[in-house]
C-alpha cells in the first residue's frame, strides 16, 4: 500500500483540460504562421492580439470564475459597455481625473457583481436570467448615457492611451536593417497583471478552492462546511469588477467610447472560457486556460482575415472550428474515464530526460502533452491506451 | 476506557405532523464497539441519527457525549463536539483533490498551503492505510476509497463517535471487506461506531450489539453473538413469516393448468443471451435465478424488448405478435419493472401521482392528458391499496424511502393493469417489511389472475414466492425447479451440473 503512494497521480480533469486547450492554441498559430508568415512569424503580432483584444481576454477570466462555480455570467459585454461610454462621458467633463475614471469604472462593475451575486446566491435564481436582466440592465443605462461616439480628449488619458511599453530584447529587423523592438500597450499590462492575480487567487486562496468545491458538487460542498452562498456571491462580484477592469481596457485600447462597445463579448467571453477547458458543468477549468481560449479565437478569426477570406465565411469557419475543439475535448475526457485512469505511452527518450520526471505532475504533464501531440498529429485524436 | 460510555440518549421522542417518529427511544454507545442500528423504513433509525447530528431538534430527552449533555444544532456543531457522520451518498466534492476534500471548510487560513496540506493528508490516509493519493482528483478513486476518506476527515476532525449510514449499500463485496477492516481498525482505536444498514450479514460480521428499532419505538438492545438471525428479523418486524406459505400454497396448482399467457421461442436479444424458450400461465408466478452475469436481467430484458430483440417468437394470449419496442409490450398486457430503479424507474423530481400515472399516460398518449381528478384518483387508490407512506400525493418522490419509491414504481405498473408483469429485483436495497410485502402482495396478485416473473438475488425470497425457478448459467437456461426441488441446494447443484445438462 505504502508503494501505491509513491506512484504517479492521474492528472486532473481540470490541468488536462489546460494542456488540451495550449495544445490547440500551439497548433492554431503555427497554421497561422504557416498560412501567412509575413505577419504572424512577426514578434510584434502576437502582443497586438493582447493590446487590441486586452477586454476580451480580461472578461473571459471573469466568465471562467463564474463558470468554475457553476453559474454563468451573459452581462459582462453589456457593464465592459456601459464602463467605456460611461467613462468617456465622465472625461470629457469638466475637472475629470484618471483616477476618478478607474473608480468610476470599478464601481459600475462592482455594483453590478454584487446585485447579481446577492440574487443569485442569496435568493437562489437562476444565473442566467439574472445575468440576462443585468445585460439589458447594462445596455439600457449606456443608451442614457450617451448615444453618439466620443473621442476621449482628457490629457491624461491619451497619455496614458498612448503610453507604449517596447520589450528591448524582442524585435523584428525591417528592410532597412533596423531593429524595431515589440510594443505593448497599458490595457496588455493590465492583461497580465489580472491573470497573474486571478490565477494565485484561484489556485492558493481559499475562496479559489471553496469555488472548485462548490461548483463540483455545491450540496457536498455545503456539508464540508463551505460557504456556498458566499462564495458563489463573491464569484459574480469578482467577475463585475473584471468586468469594470475591461471596460478601463477596451477604452485604453479604442481611445473612445462608442454604443456598440463590447456588444457580444459576453458570447465571445464563454466561447473563451470552453476553448481554454473551462466546463459549463463547473467545478472544472483553469483560469489561464481562459487567455488561452482568447488568444485561439483571435487567432482563428485573425488568420482567416489575413487570408482575405469573405467575413461571412469567416464566422462559419470560426463556427466548426470552435465545436471542433469542443468535440475534441470531450473525446478526450472520454477515453480518460473510460480507460479509468490516463496512461499514455512515451517515447523511451522522453523517459530518460530526468528534466521531467521531478514531479509526478510534471512526467504527467509531458505525458498528456506527448498524447496531445500525438491526436494533433493524427489528425482526428489518436488512442490514448 | 474500553468499556466507557461514548454516547448516551435517554428517553428521546421526536414527532412531526401526524407522526410520532421516536417515542421515549434509549440508545447506548460504548468506545471502541460497532453499534449496528436495525429497523424497517419508518422504525426511526434515520430520525434517531438526525437528532443526534442536529439535524432535527429533539421533543424530549437528553443526549450526553463523553459525559457531557450536549444540544446540537447542526451536523458541523455535532461535528465539532467529535461526532462524525459518514452518509449513504458520498457527500465529497469529486472535481478537486482527496487532500482538498480531508480539509475543505476547515481552514480559517484564507490560503492554501498546499505541501503542508498534501503532507499532512499522506500522513493521515497512511495512517489508515488507505490507499489513495493526496494530490489525486477524487473521483479517479473508487467508491470504497472515496467512502474511506470521508470516514478519514470525520476522524482527522476528532470524532469519538463515527456514525456510518448505510455504508456498504454501493460497493462490491471486495470493497465491503476493505470498509470492515477499516471500521476494526478504529474500533481498535476506542471510536464508537453506529451502524445502519439493511444488509444483515453483514451486520454479524461487525457488529458487537445492535439496537432494533421499530415503529418509533426501542424493542431492545442485543449482544450481536447471542442473537440468532431468525430471532432479529422477526424482532424488527414484529411478525413472521409463516403466513406467506400459506398464501403460495393456493397458487401451486393453478401452475399446471392456467392458459399461456406469454409464450416464447428461441427469443435472442443483442445484450448477448442465447435463443431460450420460456412460457408463463396465467395465474403463475416463476423466477429467473443465477449467478452474476448469467443472463437473467438479459432474458427478460428481452421479453420486453427493453434491448433490441434479434430472433425468435413471440405468442401473447396464443397470438402470434411481432414485439420489437417496450412500448408494444405495454400495450400487449406486459409491465416492467426495471432492476435500476434510480436510473431507469423513477423521476425523481416529480409528484408522486405522476410517477404513478406515468406509464398508463404513455400507453394512451401524451396528447390525450388525464385530468386532475383523474390523475389524483388512481394517485390516491395506489397509495392506498400498497400502503405508500407519503406525506402526499404530491410529494415529490425523492423525498420518500427506497421502499416506498419502489412501491410507487410498481403501483405505476399495476394502473395499467398489465396480465404479465415483470420485477426485476423490486426487492433490492428496500428494508426487509417492505420486502415481505412486495413478496405479499406477488402472491396477491397471482391469485387474482396476474402472472408474473420475479427476479431477485436473494433465493431464499425467490423460493419462498415462484412456483417454478428457472434456472441460468452463462447465458442459457440450464434447468427449470419446481416443486419439491425448490430449494437452495437443488438451485446450486444445477446451476453446478448447468453446463453438462446442456451438452
Amino acid at each position: 500500500m505504502h508503494s501505491l503512494k509513491q506512484n504517479r497521480v492521474p492528472i486532473s480533469n481540470s490541468n488536462l483540460l489546460f494542456i488540451i486547450a495550449a495544445g490547440i492554441l500551439l497548433v492554431m498559430y503555427m497554421v497561422a504562421i504557416g498560412l501567412y508568415p509575413a505577419s504572424f512569424s512577426q514578434p510584434q503580432t502576437f502582443f497586438d492580439l493582447f493590446n487590441n483584444n486586452a477586454a476580451l481576454i480580461i472578461l473571459a477570466c471573469g466568465m471562467s470564475i463564474v463558470m468554475i462555480g457553476g453559474g454563468i455570467d451573459i452581462s459582462v459585454g453589456g457593464v465592459c459597455g456601459l464602463v467605456t461610454m460611461s467613462c468617456a462621458v465622465y472625461l470629457q467633463s469638466a475637472g475629470a481625473s484618471v483616477a476618478g475614471s478607474i473608480a468610476l469604472a470599478l464601481a459600475i462593475g462592482i455594483a453590478f457583481g454584487v446585485l447579481q451575486g446577492f440574487l443569485i446566491a442569496y435568493l437562489q435564481i437562476q444565473p442566467f436570467i439574472i445575468t440576462l436582466a443585468g445585460m439589458f440592465l447594462a445596455n439600457g443605462v449606456m443608451t442614457m448615457v450617451n448615444t453618439t461616439p466620443i473621442n476621449v480628449q482628457h490629457p491624461g488619458f491619451v497619455a496614458l492611451f498612448e503610453t507604449r511599453f517596447r520589450i528591448e530584447w524582442l524585435g523584428t529587423i525591417n528592410r532597412h536593417g533596423m531593429f524595431i523592438p515589440c510594443k505593448i500597450s497599458i490595457s496588455t499590462v493590465i492583461v497580465i497583471c489580472v491573470i497573474i492575480a486571478v490565477a494565485v487567487l484561484m489556485k492558493w486562496s481559499k475562496f479559489g478552492r471553496n469555488l472548485y468545491a462548490v461548483g463540483g458538487n455545491s450540496q457536498s460542498a455545503m456539508m464540508l462546511g463551505v460557504g456556498v452562498r458566499r462564495t458563489k456571491f463573491f464569484s459574480y462580484v469578482l467577475c463585475g469588477l473584471l468586468s469594470g477592469i475591461a471596460g478601463l481596457a477596451f477604452i485604453l485600447t479604442t481611445g473612445a467610447g462608442n454604443i456598440g462597445n463590447a456588444s457580444g463579448f459576453e458570447m465571445k467571453a464563454i466561447a473563451a472560457s470552453i476553448i481554454g477547458g473551462t466546463l459549463l458543468t463547473g467545478g472544472v477549468g483553469n483560469i489561464l486556460g481562459s487567455p488561452i481560449g482568447a488568444l485561439t479565437l483571435l487567432t482563428i478569426n485573425e488568420t482567416i482575415r489575413a487570408v482575405g477570406i469573405d467575413s461571412n465565411i469567416q464566422t462559419i469557419i470560426s463556427g466548426f472550428l470552435l465545436c471542433f475543439f469542443i468535440v475534441l475535448q470531450s473525446v478526450i475526457i472520454w477515453l480518460r474515464d473510460k480507460g479509468g485512469g490516463f496512461r499514455i505511452i512515451r517515447p523511451p527518450w522522453l523517459k530518460s530526460m530526468s528534466l521531467f520526471t521531478g514531479g509526478a505532475d510534471g512526467a504527467n504533464q509531458m505525458d498528456a502533452a506527448n498524447q496531445m501531440e500525438n491526436n494533433n498529429n493524427n489528425g482526428k485524436g489518436g488512442n490514448p491506451s | 476506557m474500553q468499556d466507557g460510555i461514548a454516547l448516551e440518549m435517554k428517553g428521546i421522542s421526536k414527532s412531526f405532523p401526524g407522526v410520532l417518529a421516536l417515542n421515549n427511544v434509549d440508545f447506548t454507545l460504548r468506545a471502541g464497539e460497532v453499534h449496528a442500528l436495525m429497523g424497517e423504513n419508518g422504525a426511526g433509525k434515520s430520525t434517531l441519527i438526525k437528532v443526534l447530528t442536529g439535524v432535527y431538534e429533539k421533543d424530549a430527552g437528553q443526549v450526553s457525549v463523553g459525559g457531557k449533555t450536549v444540544n446540537f444544532k447542526s451536523p458541523q456543531e455535532a461535528q465539532a463536539g467529535g461526532v462524525g457522520t459518514v452518509y449513504q451518498e458520498i457527500t465529497l466534492c469529486p472535481n478537486i483533490t482527496v487532500a482538498e476534500n480531508l480539509f475543505i471548510g476547515r481552514a480559517r487560513d484564507p490560503f492554501v498551503k498546499w505541501g503542508d496540506m498534501n503532507k499532512r493528508a499522506h500522513d493521515i490516509l497512511d495512517s489508515l492505510g488507505i490507499p489513495a493519493v493526496p494530490r489525486q482528483q477524487l473521483s479517479s478513486c473508487s467508491l470504497a476509497v472515496q467512502q474511506m476518506i470521508a470516514i478519514a476527515r470525520a476522524m482527522d476532525m476528532e470524532s469519538s463517535i463515527l456514525i456510518l449510514d448505510e455504508p456498504t449499500s454501493s460497493l462490491d463485496e471486495g470493497e465491503v471487506r476493505k470498509l470492515f477492516a477499516l471500521m476494526n481498525d478504529l474500533k481498535g482505536r476506542g471510536v464508537g461506531i453506529i451502524f445502519v444498514t439493511h444488509f444483515i450479514d453483514q451486520v454479524y460480521e461487525v457488529s458487537d450489539r445492535i439496537t432494533v428499532l421499530r415503529g418509533g419505538e426501542l424493542v431492545g438492545e442485543y449482544v450481536a453473538s447471542e442473537m440468532p438471525q431468525l430471532e432479529l428479523v422477526s424482532k424488527m418486524m414484529g411478525k413472521d413469516l409463516d403466513d406467506i406459505d400459506k398464501i403460495k400454497d393456493m397458487q401451486v396448482a393453478r401452475e399446471e393448468t392456467g392458459e399461456y399467457i406469454y409464450e416464447a421461442r428461441g427469443l435472442s436479444s443483442d445484450a448477448g443471451v442465447r435463443p431460450f424458450d420460456f412460457h408463463i400461465r396465467k395465474g403463475e408466478v416463476n423466477g429467473f435465478t443465477g449467478l452474476l452475469g448469467s443472463g437473467r436481467s438479459e432474458s427478460i430484458r428481452a421479453i420486453f424488448a427493453a434491448d433490441r430483440v434479434t430472433g425468435g417468437t413471440v405468442k401473447i394470449k396464443g397470438k402470434k405478435l411481432r414485439i420489437d419496442k417496450p412500448i408494444k409490450a405495454m400495450k400487449s398486457g406486459i409491465g416492467y419493472l426495471p432492476e435500476d430503479r434510480k436510473a431507469d424507474g423513477i423521476i425523481a423530481d416529480l409528484s408522486v401521482r405522476d410517477n404513478i400515472i406515468l406509464a398508463l399516460q404513455v400507453m394512451k398518449g401524451f396528447f390525450r392528458p388525464f385530468s386532475n381528478a383523474e390523475a389524483q384518483a388512481f394517485a390516491e387508490e395506489y397509495i392506498g391499496a400498497l400502503n405508500i407512506k407519503t406525506a402526499s400525493s404530491n410529494t415529490p418522490i425523492k423525498s420518500l424511502s427506497g421502499g416506498n419509491q419502489q412501491k410507487v414504481i410498481l403501483a405505476r405498473w399495476l394502473l395499467t393493469h398489465p396480465d404479465y408483469l415483470i420485477l426485476d429485483e423490486p426487492t433490492r436495497g428496500i428494508d426487509i417489511g417492505t420486502k415481505v410485502e412486495i413478496q405479499k402482495l406477488v402472491l396477491k396478485l397471482a391469485s387474482e389472475g396476474m402472472s408474473v416473473t420475479f427476479i431477485s438475488s436473494e433465493v431464499e425470497e425467490m423460493l419462498r414466492t415462484c412456483s417454478r425457478l428457472i434456472v441460468m448459467k452463462d447465458r442459457r437456461i440450464v434447468g427449470e425447479l419446481r416443486g419439491d426441488e425448490l430449494t437452495q441446494n437443488h438451485v446450486m447443484q444445477t446451476i453446478a451440473k448447468g453446463v453438462s445438462a446442456d451438452a
